[in-house]
């Protein structure tokens, strides 16, 4: 693997040596960034023109747990492909974060590893050794407790926690004790277990400060799950797009921008967002230190956190990391924005240690909970 | 085994050749040795060894971590999973394999059970799982139908997301195995056997006591053993029936490899595959004490 990996470290050197020979002359050109596997920026690359060239003669992408339909995904795979021209290779579709950290770190440097990451906040930093530093063009606008100050990792997009319910099979929700209710019988799910997802973590915390619960104290959500369960209203299985469609899970704990997707496959879909509580949580980028395209890689987030990748995230109704800055200067698309799921209040955000109580508290009371 | 032998036939005076005989014919086993050293013992070597480190390098705390009441609980569930899929598998089964092998043996039934076997033995999984939601999950049309008719099977409760769905659920796919293995067993009987016993003034109860029982004896236990194991095993269909809670080791197992809220234990999830291990090495031993009683049985 390493033997590849130099064979093909070389012909990278050697179509840059070309393509800088070519371009010397002419001096307006930009030649390939030959150090693209240390670049901490574009800049430090030789400029976005150069990481281009580089990417392209990479010539491919490895990306990985990203489905097409999650927070509009699929349009972005095919809009970085079609202005670059770089083919992408998406792994694994419906992986866990923690799924994509194995990868990286049992597939090391071969050219089927992942390029670049997008995972939940715990496991990136649990894993901060295997990411290389980098910073996008429009480092900038993303809040700076919304990113590791030397590039580690910077969250990309995020939602809030909602209840999303086909209002053909129950009646309209409007609080979480609604949920308690005999119309709601085998009939209310969660995205995921939460001592194993990160999603249905935030669920069941939502749930806990809907009902009387902190942010240190996830225990009323465990309380209320367990009323659910003794009423016959808890189904325990992962609500998916086809669970969905089928009517098995027809009230679903989830993001609101995942919740929205199913309004596609079921019209009557709504998307419910406690005034109580706002649970609002951002996903993270990281380029693998290991990257087999480390050029395409540092690309891929150059697109992401243009205008064009933010807004196509804000169509697939996820807020991105950049949408205040944008809102500020007018680049955001206001339809997009307009679309997103209503909620009244203020956003709360879960710190690492809050996480963490959370979990080991989830860890020994979950399962006696729901069973 | 057949090396065995050989030192008697060859004597005293002719070591030399007893020996080279004896290292070629463990030559022809070498590929079945590199295959199984390579697919059974080095996998399990790996996780045995690993089910001893954790971040901090050498340690036990991942089986001490084993008397966690929800690994309890899930173990003791596993164990009877599989053993009442195992029996209720092995014996539904080897009467469907009855009926099978005593009808025409170039008929359509036969070939169309076999085959159906086939592929049901093989059907575990999501579409599995998924086709229950289907039919009698409580969005199913069967349940729908039922329930309009006053046949509400839900009533005291969603049994199909708890251990009793599981059970049902993994017979689907349990009893066309016990057909598969146990099929060719059941054919080796010959009627002539029973016409034997009947003219010697057996009864139906003396045949199936003295003669088809004990023959078929070491091939049921044999079958309701994989049956165990198979159902020990099996991950897809119960993580897609039954999401939460991990209630079955395989399930605890994945949540320990795979989860992404920080509660990721690679040590411990070794340390769990090894009381699957260990389980199916009791079984297995146990069914090796059953075998020598049902040839003692035979004599």
């Amino acid at each position: 693997m390493n033997w590849r990996y130099q064979i093909r470290g070389l012909g990278v050197a050697v179509a840059t040596l070309l393509v800088v020979v070519a371009c010397g002359s002419s001096g307006g050109g930009a030649g390939a960034c030959t150090t693209a596997k240390t670049a901490t920026s574009a800049s430090a690359c030789g400029g976005m023109d150069s990481l281009v060239a580089a990417a392209k003669a990479e010539g491919k992408l490895n990306i990985i747990a990203v489905p097409r339909d999650w927070a509009n995904y699929g349009a972005i795979i095919d809009g970085f492909t079609a202005k670059y021209g770089i083919p992408i290779t998406s792994d694994n579709p419906t992986g866990s974060s923690q799924d994509e950290v194995n990868a990286v770190q049992q597939l090391g440097t071969s050219s089927r590893a992942p390029d670049v990451l997008d995972i939940g906040t715990s496991v990136t930093l649990a894993n901060l050794t295997l990411y290389a530093p980098y910073k996008v063009a429009t480092w900038s606008d993303i809040p700076d407790n919304q990113k590791e100050p030397t590039g580690l990792w910077y969250q990309d997009y995020g939602g809030y926690m909602s209840v999303g319910y086909d209002s053909t099979k129950v009646p309209a929700v409007t609080s979480m004790q609604d949920l308690l209710g005999s119309a709601f019988k085998g009939k209310v799910a969660l995205n995921g277990d939460p001592t194993k997802a990160n999603a249905a973590l935030n669920g069941v915390m939502m749930a806990s400060l809907a009902n009387g619960g902190t942010v240190d104290d996830i225990s009323k959500g465990v309380d209320f799950f367990h009323q659910l369960k003794l009423k016959g209203n808890f189904v325990p299985v992962q609500a998916t797009t086809a669970t969905v469609k089928n009517g098995t899970t027809p009230v679903v704990f989830d993001w609101d921008y995942l919740s929205a997707q199913h309004g596609t496959d079921v019209p009557t879909w709504k998307v419910f967002v406690p005034a109580n509580a706002i649970l609002l949580d951002f996903y993270n980028q990281a380029v693998s230190k290991t990257a087999p395209h480390p050029a395409a890689a540092r690309l891929w987030e150059e697109y992401l956190y243009s205008d064009e990748g933010q807004n196509l995230w804000l169509k697939g109704l996820a807020r991105p990391v950049r949408m205040a800055a944008m809102t500020k200067s007018g680049k955001i698309d206001a339809a997009a924005a307009a679309a997103l799921p209503v909620a009244n209040g203020t956003p709360i955000r879960l710190s690492a240690d809050q996480a963490t109580a959370a979990k080991a508290y989830l860890a020994s009371h979950w399962a006696a909970a729901i069973s | 085994m057949t090396a065995a032998g050989y030192p008697a036939v060859t004597g005293v005076g002719r070591p030399m050749v007893g020996g080279r005989r004896l290292s070629l014919t463990w030559l022809g086993a070498v590929p079945f040795l590199a295959y199984v050293g390579v697919f059974l013992f080095l996998p399990t070597l790996i996780i045995a060894v690993g089910a001893f480190f954790g971040e901090g390098g050498f340690t036990l705390s991942n089986f001490s971590n084993l008397s966690r009441s929800y690994i309890v609980t899930a173990t003791v569930n596993s164990i009877i999973l599989s053993a009442v899929t195992a029996v209720a598998g092995a014996v539904l089964g080897s009467v469907l394999t009855y009926a099978i092998a005593t009808g025409n043996p170039k008929g359509v039934v036969r070939r169309i059970a076999v085959s159906a076997s086939g592929v049901l033995a093989q059907f575990g999984g999501v579409t599995l799982a998924f086709a229950f939601f289907a039919t009698i999950g409580p969005a199913g049309f069967v349940y729908l139908w039922a329930a309009q008719h006053h046949l509400d099977f839900y009533a005291s409760g969603f049994w199909l997301y708890d251990l009793r769905g599981l059970e049902v659920v993994y017979l689907y796919f349990q009893i066309p195995l016990m057909v598969l293995v146990f099929l060719p067993a059941v054919d080796g009987i010959r009627p002539q056997w029973r016409e034997a016993t009947e003219s010697l003034g057996g009864s139906s109860w003396h045949y199936w006591r003295y003669v088809a029982g004990p023959l078929l004896a070491p091939a049921f236990l044999g079958a309701t053993l994989l049956l165990f194991a198979n159902a020990l095993s099996a991950y897809a269909t119960a993580a897609a029936l039954i999401n939460q809670g991990g209630i079955i080791l395989p399930l605890q197992i994945s949540n320990a490899i795979t989860s992404e809220v920080g509660l990721h234990e690679p040590g411990f999830a070794k340390a769990q595959a090894v009381v699957l291990i260990a389980i199916v090495a009791i079984v297995t031993a146990l069914y090796g004490v059953l075998q020598r009683r049902t040839a003692r049985w035979l004599q």
